[in-house]
């Protein structure tokens, strides 16, 4: 059967993978949702025909076991398409999945097509550096979809839910704690507004006159990848770029990027980029639309001031 | 314990150049992916309390030998190389990686970094665990050992989570689970005497996996900007007022 299951933990999630796949078949779509009747019933209420499963045994954490649930809801319901999420929990999933299916699969999926019975799907390549639009050839389909690539679904009303019962394979995993991240936790790609910070802010002490601009502006502060993971001025959650957030604000201001691939993936579909840097030269400055040169020690405290 | 760290040979991102949108590849040299480093750094601190064996595991081009000095100067104990020259898809780079563990005798703990430094589509990992029929443990911050358990942190983008799960498992490991230490010159010459043991891919398995993705264009993103420079700060807080982004105070 040419329908779609719809797999996330997050129902805000799932909610925008749905129209991710109504823009690839106008057949039967069906959600999955797993010791969650929550979910199952918020799903339902927007219109989807929704399988709960219900069963102690498996464990969500368990990527080895949630991946036989899904084989086993796929096989049972004849569907070969299988939509995640593109975060975390999906990603991991979306490997084991398709290997079970023996499917092809992408992840990190930014765009659909349709031309001529196909279905494209478009996401970055090469580090970021390309925009790859690709197929995939097997008729078992797993597709991972990056959050806020697609809106979340509107409907209402008129679902359904059954109840499936799947076997779970004996496991040694064991989940022995969830807690929340310590330290702050942030999402950048809700900011409507962000201020990068790059290895061209050389004083730590320099973070203060940042959080400064951040506020005056009402922006989240995000940075590149070496100013969390070499220097741990920040946490990883703040890492914009393609190993950390790809974000698409309306205002990006950016200190001291040099301006990599890897970087410029995270924040070049903002709808405004300013670069402060030092280095005329610098790539961030080609894909900036407004370009200051100027040293950030001096330059930050002076726009703290003018935009208090 | 015997570890294997399985890495991805890529072109290095920093020397790949764009022409008419293309990217051009040529001359590009190749490395392993910065997060398969973190991989291998994790691995290296186990052996560092754990007598192990650490065995880097690699599909790529007949350069795959030369990219792998890395690994060993880094402070592996050995490589297996499936050597493949065509381009290779996730689900085919898994059945590949996945046949040459099967060769390896009594493997403990298989590691991936989370994602490849240039799909980053972290396929992989998940798949081989899946070929292997082995628990998994993706986005990992932390490892410790308690016999032939492992304890993990996995860090998801709004929790942490305690994981235990018996050996042997896959894990994949994020960029903040350690810092790669710089290999010393000594290490780099000792990284040429360690055992490198190249197989080429039809030899491997009877069969190579065919692709199960077709790229139908791969082009870098047209991106118009207005490139303005302004002279001072005045003049930029002025022009971010004008489009709309004011100081709310």
């Amino acid at each position: 059967m040419a329908g779609i299951l719809i797999y996330s933990e997050k129902t805000n999630l799932t909610l925008e993978l749905v129209s991710a796949a109504k823009q690839m078949t106008s057949g039967q779509l069906y959600a999955l949702a797993v010791n969650n009747d929550q979910q199952a019933e918020e799903l339902s209420s927007k219109g989807l025909d929704v399988y709960s499963i219900n069963n102690p045994g498996l464990l969500t954490a368990d990527v080895a076991n949630t991946a036989f649930a899904l084989k086993q809801v796929t096989d049972r319901l004849e569907l070969n398409t299988v939509l995640l999420s593109s975060d975390r929990r999906g990603k991991e999933l979306a490997g084991r999945v398709a290997e079970a299916m023996n499917a092809g699969c992408l992840t990190d999926v930014k765009g659909i097509t349709v031309e001529n019975g196909q279905v494209n799907f478009i996401r970055n390549a090469l580090g970021g550096a390309t925009v790859a639009t690709q197929t995939i050839k097997s008729p078992e389909r797993v597709i991972a979809v990056s959050p806020r690539a697609f809106a979340p679904e509107e409907g209402t009303g008129g679902g359904s839910i059954q109840t499936m019962e799947i076997s779970v394979l004996a496991t040694t995993f064991k989940l022995l704690e969830t807690r929340r991240k310590a330290g702050d936790t942030v999402d950048l790609q809700a900011a409507e507004r962000l201020v990068i910070v790059g290895q061209g802010v050389e004083n730590q002490g320099d973070l203060t006159t940042v959080d400064k601009v951040a506020k005056a502006l009402s922006a989240e502060t995000g940075c590149s990848k070496p100013v969390a993971s070499d220097k741990k001025w920040f946490s990883e959650d703040r890492i914009i770029g393609l190993s950390g957030k790809i974000c698409k604000p309306a205002l990006a201001l950016i200190l001291g990027v040099s301006g990599q691939v890897q970087f410029t993936v995270g924040v070049r579909e903002a709808q405004v980029i300013v670069s402060i840097n030092n280095d005329e030269n610098a790539f961030m400055n080609k894909i900036a639309d407004y370009v200051l040169i100027a040293d950030l020690h001096d330059a930050l405290p002076e726009l703290a001031k003018a935009l208090a | 314990m015997n570890i294997v760290v399985a890495m991805k040979q890529i072109p290095d991102l920093q020397q790949i150049r764009i022409r008419d949108r293309k990217p051009v590849l040529d001359d590009v040299p190749f490395t392993f992916g910065n997060i398969d480093k973190n991989a291998l750094e994790a691995a290296m601190q186990i052996k560092e309390k754990i007598d192990s064996q650490v065995i880097v595991v690699a599909v790529g081009s007949s350069e795959l030998e030369d990219t792998a000095k890395e690994a060993l100067a880094a402070g592996a104990d050995e490589a297996r190389l499936v050597i493949w020259e065509d381009g290779l898809e996730s689900s085919q780079s898994a059945r590949l990686i996945a046949a040459a563990i099967k060769q390896l005798d009594a493997i403990d703990l298989i590691m991936f970094g989370e994602g490849s430094g240039d799909n980053y589509s972290s396929q992989v990992g998940s798949r081989v665990a899946q070929i292997l029929e082995l628990p998994q443990v993706g986005y990992v911050s932390h490892i410790e050992f308690q016999g032939d358990v492992v304890r993990l942190t996995r860090s998801l983008e709004d929790c942490e989570q305690t994981v235990e799960v018996k050996l042997p498992a896959v894990v994949t490991v994020t960029s903040d689970i350690n810092v790669v230490r710089i290999p010393s010159v000594t290490q780099i010459l000792k990284a040429g005497r360690k055992p490198k043991e190249s197989i080429e891919a039809e030899d491997l398995v009877t069969v190579i996996p065919v692709p199960l993705i077709e790229t139908i264009s791969n082009l870098a993103p047209e991106m118009q900007r207005k490139q303005i420079v302004v002279k001072t700060v005045q003049e930029l807080v002025k022009v971010l007022a004008d489009e709309g982004f004011g100081g709310r105070g």
